[in-house]
Order: structure tokens, then sequence, then C-alpha cells
């Protein structure tokens, strides 16, 4: 039983109208990882914002104590002194800018009026070698992939001599490995002493790392598990987050009813190239059948290419020198625009939902009859009426919860906006369903509900293509299932056959070039 | 019903510093401000602000896009027409080339912006000398008068540019005074029936002390000020124009699927793509919109001025940037709408009117319209950052 290092004491915050911490009571003992987690809003993020003075004391009530010591922050640098480093999720890295100028941004080496960039550099490359990052520090942070970017995070905060750091959602845009990779520096660092709050969402990562576990449910915290003395799984860690057992997280389709029929579309020898580098394939020769009333998951890592090869299918939208033959129920279409590939019936629900699939500005009505109005428009002219109405139908039918249709979509919440996104596509009346990772970001609860929607459009004979990065769910959803590396197809199994290692395991053979 | 209030202050700034400021100059010109003559040269006089406006709102909806050229373009655009008057050709081919000009241009600085990807900042800097060059070689440099009589009549320039009284009152003009009260039954009669229809098919209806005040100031407001105009020469031509374009437009921004891309590209511009509509075309929609605006413009200045001269349109385009951004436009793109843009254009409108009648010398006002701008960004600023 190590010192407590941190502790978080009877902790409320409360914003207009909201209570987002009630009375949170939060322990972190010195040299260990502990875990946050917790369904989306349920105050994970708010809680570390609260530590680390992104809300100054003052605004919240409770108290902090830190190494023994009762601490008042007004702002982030107090924290930052102090050794807490918070690392968000988003990257706050500037890419035009080397690798040495961001980790010292705001805490340059040298005088105000002249920077050491010599001192800079060096110590730069110190931090670096120290996450494992083999890169000079003078490499733009453009150039380097997303893995190596959340590393140089890692390094900026042990530059500012973290003793307590938080990871929020450090793995969320990261592919297998690389996360991997992530947790293994973890490990590393705690075996030197330091002490690390980590914030996820991927329950397998919190088995894999984490010493403790706390859950946080409604602003609360329900539970803190201790990982050495009990047997933590992962529907362990769901029970506390839901407050609830939960008995299946895939629903069930009824095979008896769900009839899987012929081919709805096919992809032939398709190979697309990069739109920049015009010599780099990013997708090669794939061949792909998607059939009537089928879940066809597609997993691959992050980079394998499969966003690209949607958007590529979807009406050009992606890609340079776009070869091979699309077949939609047999007959070869030439899809030249995303609304040629709406006419031909297919749908490409896109995988950031924030950054390019909806407006968030413009309210649910708005961003459901976008990608279809003419289907609420005469001659131009937008029926209003019409328009709510179909707002409002799809608002019910997939269970979106929202005071009104005329709510801002940016103020909904993920699985919220996820549920517009799909409204949006399924008002296009399509037969052929894109769904690229149609769950990322959204709490278990939610998830739960998109995959029932996903169900229901097969039942009704559409087929769905589900692009996605979590084994689990590509096994759990699928009917067949597609695995993809470095823009090909390295293989194809169907969901019964399919199991984590035998999907990871075609993965490592292709990367060794068998 | 004290956050209600505030909710209401909040949503209504503008139209409330509005109210404000002509209280200001209210009292500080004696009253003169509200002098009949004064709203009816205040309507005239901003007559381009409000054509230029309308069209460059579209230009901002898209991403904060604005067309530095205009002013450029109405010279030029009125230089042409003016020659062409000045020759002899019959008013109405000159009308028709000033607009179909003003539509090239569009056209023009459209294409380089939609399909080729130049920053419209740049693109369109470039037209502002261009056609600035342009318009002096038009006009080789020197004025131009415009004599037509027609031309002047239909446009708002000289001293008869007023719809003519069919019932001849004697000190009040009766026809405009007419039509101030039939827009007003008009205004009414639409919102009634939109309730009873909205009613009839069960949708959220607006609470009425929220429509019944908002109606009773809005009819007030256009009574008073046709009873204004009515007291001096009655409906100047100019207001034909401006209301016309701002109908049309704010038809075309809150019922059209055009209106509507609009909004969309300029809120999320991948996500409309991805949805299937060519984000190039509202680009370049955008453009030529404003382009023919720029002609409109371009004819009702010559006609104002009676003559045309190679330094017409300076500042126009600030002017009209000014008042989208003073009427709630977003500098990111994706809101704002014609109201604001009325309140926009008259704010300014007044602003300069009323330091005019208090005697303030030109470089003041200038200041002023430079502070008022800025104010009214931080206040949109400040707004979108408590939403977050």
């Amino acid at each position: 039983m190590g010192r407590i290092l941190l502790e978080m004491k009877n902790i409320t915050k409360t914003f207009p109208g909201v209570k987002a911490l009630d009375n949170v009571n939060f322990q972190v003992e010195e040299g260990e990882i502990h875990a946050l987690v917790g369904e989306n809003g349920a105050g994970k993020s708010t809680l570390m914002n609260v530590l680390s003075g992104i809300y100054p004391f003052g605004t919240y009530e409770g108290d902090i104590i830190y190494n023994g010591e009762v601490c008042q922050f007004q702002k982030i640098t107090d924290s930052e002194k102090r050794g807490i480093v918070i690392i968000h999720q988003e990257l706050a890295l500037v890419p035009q800018m080397s690798i040495g100028e961001n980790m010292f941004l705001g805490n340059e080496r040298g005088s105000k009026a002249a920077i050491n960039w010599d001192e800079t550099y060096s110590e730069a490359d110190k931090y670096l070698k120290m996450v494992g990052l083999s890169e000079s520090s003078r490499v733009l942070i453009k150039d380097i992939g997303t893995g190596k970017q959340q590393l140089v995070e890692i390094a900026k905060a042990l530059a500012k001599n973290a003793k307590l750091l938080i990871l929020d959602e450090p793995t969320s845009s990261l592919n297998e490995t690389d996360s991997r990779a992530l947790l293994d520096l973890m490990l590393e660092f705690k075996k030197q002493g330091m002490t690390m709050i980590i914030i996820t969402h991927k329950l397998n990562e919190v088995v894999y790392v984490a010493d403790k576990i706390t859950v946080v449910r409604d602003g609360s915290t329900v539970e803190t598990l201790d990982c050495h003395t009990m047997e933590i799984d992962e529907d362990r860690i769901i029970k506390g987050m839901v407050g609830r057992e939960i008995t299946d997280r895939f629903p069930k389709r009824d095979k008896s009813i769900v009839e899987i029929g012929d081919i709805n579309m096919e992809v032939k020898d398709w190979t697309v190239y990069h739109p920049i580098y015009a010599e780099r394939k990013v997708v090669d020769n794939v061949n792909m059948t998607v059939k009537k009333g089928e879940v066809v998951g597609i997993y691959g890592l992050m980079g394998a290419g499969r966003t690209e090869l949607a958007m590529s299918i979807f009406g050009k939208s992606y890609g340079s020198d776009i070869s091979g033959k699309l077949l939609i129920k047999g007959k070869e279409v030439d899809l030249k625009s995303p609304r040629a590939a709406i006419n031909e019936k297919l749908a490409y629900v896109t995988e950031d939902r924030k950054g390019n699939g909806l407006v968030l500005s413009n309210s649910i009505r708005v961003n459901t009859s976008l990608a279809n109005m003419v289907g609420v428009s005469s001659k131009g002219v937008i029926d209003m009426d019409k328009e709510y109405q179909v707002a409002v139908e799809y608002k019910d039918k997939l269970k979106t919860k929202t005071p009104s249709v005329e709510q801002n979509v940016g103020n909904l919440s993920g699985g919220n906006q996820q549920k517009v996104l799909l409204a949006k596509w399924m008002f296009t009346d399509p037969d052929i369903l894109i769904l690229d990772e149609p769950t990322r970001g959204i709490d278990v609860g939610a998830k739960y509900e998109i995959y029932c929607i996903i169900n229901d459009l097969v039942r009704e004979g559409k087929s769905v293509v589900m692009i996605s990065s979590e084994l689990p769910e590509v096994i759990g959803m699928s009917d067949r299932i597609y695995i993809m590396n470095e823009g090909r197809f390295v293989g194809e199994m169907k969901a019964e056959d399919a199991t984590q290692e035998n999907i990871m395991a075609c993965i490592l053979q292709a990367g060794r070039g068998e | 019903m004290k956050l209600k209030l505030l909710e209401v202050l909040k949503k209504y700034t503008m139209v409330f510093a509005l109210i404000a400021v002509i209280i200001f100059f209210y009292a500080n010109t004696e009253g003169k401000i509200l002098y009949p003559q004064n709203i009816n040269n205040l309507i005239s006089q901003n007559a381009y602000v409000f054509v230029l406006a309308a069209g460059m709102l579209l230009c901002i909806l898209t991403g904060g896009n604005i067309d530095l050229a205009v002013g450029s373009v109405v010279c030029f655009v009125g230089g042409i027409g003016a020659v062409m008057m000045d020759k002899d050709i019959n008013v109405w081919v000159a009308v028709a080339v000033m607009l179909i000009g003003g539509l090239l241009v569009g056209a023009w600085q459209g294409f380089w912006i939609a399909y080729v990807k130049v920053p419209p900042f740049i693109a369109t800097l470039a037209g502002m000398y261009a056609f600035r060059g342009l318009a002096n070689v038009v006009m080789k440099g020197f004025a131009i008068g415009v004599r037509n009589e027609t031309f002047l009549n239909v446009f708002g320039g000289g001293s008869d540019c007023y719809v003519p009284d069919f019932f001849h009152g004697e000190n009040l003009n009766i026809t405009c005074m007419a039509v101030g009260v039939i827009f007003a039954i008009i205004y009414i009669a639409f919102i009634i029936s939109k309730r009873m229809s909205a009613r009839k098919k069960g949708y959220d209806i607006e609470s009425l002390t929220s429509v019944v005040p908002k109606t009773v100031v809005i009819c007030a407001a256009v009574i008073w000020i046709f009873y204004k105009l009515a007291q001096y020469n009655g409906i100047p031509a100019g207001l034909l124009w401006i209301a016309a374009v701002l109908i049309a437009y704010g038809y075309i921004t809150s019922k059209t699927t055009v209106g509507r891309y609009l909004y969309a590209v300029g809120g999320n511009e991948k996500a409309t793509r991805l949805s299937g509509i060519d984000s190039r075309k509202i680009y370049f929609f955008a453009y030529i919109n404003m382009g023919l605006m720029a002609g409109l413009a371009g004819i009702l200045t010559i006609a104002r001025a009676a003559n045309a001269q190679p330094t017409f349109g300076q500042g126009y385009e600030m002017d009209a940037i000014a008042a989208c951004f003073i009427g709630g436009a977003s500098a990111y793109g994706g809101e704002g709408g014609i109201f604001g843009v009325i309140i926009g254009a008259v704010l300014m409108g007044v602003i300069n009117q009323g330091m005019s009648i208090m005697g303030m010398s030109a470089n003041y006002q200038t200041i002023v319209k430079g502070l008022v701008v800025l104010v009214a960004i931080i206040f949109d600023v400040q707004s979108n950052k408590k939403k977050k």
C-alpha cells in the first residue's frame, strides 16, 4: 500500500442547471496507474479539469489534497508547476512546427528575448529518447504519424517535470500496435515511479494497465476496483458503468427472419492511388461482395486504407487514378460524384461525425434532410412542414434523445449525433450502407442502440458494410469479415470462424509478406 | 421571467442597440434625425448598402468569404451604363448590359474561387484593382453625366424619383400610407395563417407572449416609416428596389434548397460535399449573385448621382461587409440572415446621418464606424463563447 499522492474530497461542480459532479471522492496512490472509466458525460473530464485548474479554485466545492497539501489552483500553469500534467484527447500540437518547438511551446528554453535553439533541440532529443522515439526533434509534427505525435505529447509532459500524468483517451486515434506500445510505455514509467491517471473507453486497455479502476456514473464515483485483490474483467467494469449487468453486448439477429440473399454490391480489382502522392497505392486490388441482408465487417488497423476504400467507392470522393469495377445489383456503374452514388442507393456514413458528417451549427431537422433535399422540396423550394415531419419520424424511430428536432446538433451527445447522422443517410433510402466506425467515442448504452439499428436495417433487406477497428464489435456484429492491411484484403472469414487471435494472425502474416 | 428577458435581450441585441442609437441622436439633434426628409434620405442614400449587403451575405454564409471587388465593380458597371446612355443607346439595353456585366464579373471571380480554389480574399483583391482600372479605361478617367429621364426616375435619381400619389393627398401622400398599412396587414395575415397551419398539424408553436410583441413592433415600425415618408414626397424609387432585393433574398436564404446549401457549406463543407452536394456550385452561385447585386448597385449609384465617376464605389465593399457582420453574420460562415443585414445597414446609416446632422466631421464618422464594427464582432464572439 503506497502513499496517497492525490486526494480529491467531496468535489461538487455545478454548471448552470446541471450538477456535473456530485460529492466526488477520488484517491490516487503514488506509483500506480489509476483508470477512470465511465460513460460519456459521466463527469470524468470535468473531474480532471477541476484537478488541473481549468476550472479555477472557487468555481467548485471540495478540497484537492496533493502531496499532503491542500491546493488551490487558479490556472493550468499552477497545477503544472506542482507536476500535475494533463494530456488532452485532442492533440495540442502545431503541425507546421518541429517536435522540439512544440515540446517547449510556452516553456521556451533560453531567455524571453532570445530562444536558445541548441538547448531546445538537445533537451528535446533527450525526452524523445525517454519515450522511445528515434526521430530528430527538428522533424516537423506534420511529417510523423499520429502514434508518434501522441508520444511527443507525452515527452512534452515529461519536459514539464510531470509527477502525476493524466492521459485523457490517449489511444482514441491510435491503431492497435501503437496503442499497445503506448500502454507498455506507461507500464515502463510506472516502474520508474511515475503516477498516472488514464481515462479511456477501451476496457481491454484498462484491464491491461490499470492497478485500480474508479468508475464514475452520473457525476459521482460509484466504486473503486483494485485489480490486484480481485479478478476484474470487462463485463465487471461495464456493470459498474451502466449500473446493471449487460448480458449481451451485441444484440442477436434472428437468422430465420433475416435472410441473406443475392449479391447487392460487388467490387472487383479496386485500386486507388493517393490524391497527392500519386505513386502511392492506398487501396490495392480489393475484391469484395456484399449480399442482401448481410452485415459485412471490414477490420483493419488505422491507416489500412478502409476509409479510403469506402470513400473511393462512394462517388470517387477520395483518391486519384481509381481503377476496377463496381457492380451494384449486377449492373456495372461508374459513380463520378457522391450524388451519383446516392442515386444508386448507396450511402456512406462517415467516420468523423463532427469533421465531415454533420453541420454542427444547424438543427437536427436541417441535418436530417441534407443528403436528400429533393425528398422535402419541390422545384428548389423547401416544404418546411414535410422536413419537420421527416425529422420527427427518424427521431422517434432511432430514439434520439433531444427535446426537439430544432435543437442544434452541436449540443447533442456523441451517441445522439451518430443517430442523427444515421437518420440523414437512412432518409436517402439506400440499399447499401457503408458505416465507417459507427460507434467510435460513444458509450456502451448508445453502442447497443446503434447495433440494434444495424440489425433493423438488414432485417429490411438492406446491406450493411461496417468498418471498425474494434475487434469484438466486428466479430459480434458481422456475418462475414474482410481483414484489411496496408491497402489489401488479407483475409476473409465467416463470423462463426472468427476469433480475435486468428484475425490478428492474418494481419501479422500479411505484414511478414507471406 | 428574468432569464427570459435576458434571452430576448441577447437574441435581439442589435435591435436594441439600434433603438438606443436612434434615441441618442434624437436627443442630440433636437429630434432632427426623425424628420421625414431625413428618413427619406437614410433610405435613398444607403440603397447601395442594402443591395450589396444582401449579396455579400450569401458569400459570407459560405464560410466567411468576402468580396472586396464590389466597390470597383459598382464603378465599372456604372461607367459602362453611363457611356452607353451618353451615346443614346436604349436605356433598357443599357440596364440589361449593366446587370449582365455584373453577372459576368461574378462568374469570372466565382470561377477562380470555386473551381480553381483561389482564396476569395485574393481573387477579389485582384478584382478590386482590375475592375477599378477597367472603370477608368471605360470612362477614360472622366465623369460622365447621366441625363436619361426614364433611367433616373425608375432607379431613384433626380428630384422626381418617387412613386406618384394616385390619390393626390394634400399634406400626406395617401398611396404611400396605404402601401404601409397594406404591408402590415399582409404580414399579420401571414403570421396568423402560419400559426393556424402549424397548430392544425400539431407542431410546436411560438408562445403568444413572444409572437404578439414581435409582430406589433414590426408592423408599428413599418407603418411609422411609411407615415414619415408620406409626410415627405412618398415612396422613394430606391425603396422599391431595396424591398424587392431584401424580400427575394430573404426567401432564397430561408425557403430554398440553394439557400440551405449556402448555410451547410459554411457550417461544414466536407459534410455537405459527402451529402452529394457540389460545394463548388454553391460558391459559384454565391459570387455570381454578388456580381448581379453589384450590377444593380451600380445602376442605383449612377442614378442617384446622375453621373458616373471613376472614383465611385470606393469603400462600398467595406460598408456591405460591415452591415453583414454588425447584423450578426458569423465571420466563420454558416450563420446569419437577411433580417440581421437590414438591422446592420440601418444602424450604420443612422450613425452616419446622425453624426452629419450633429455637424461632426467625416473623419470622426469613420472612426465611429470602425468602432461599431468592432463592438458588434465582440458581441458575436462573446455570445458564441457562452454557448460552448
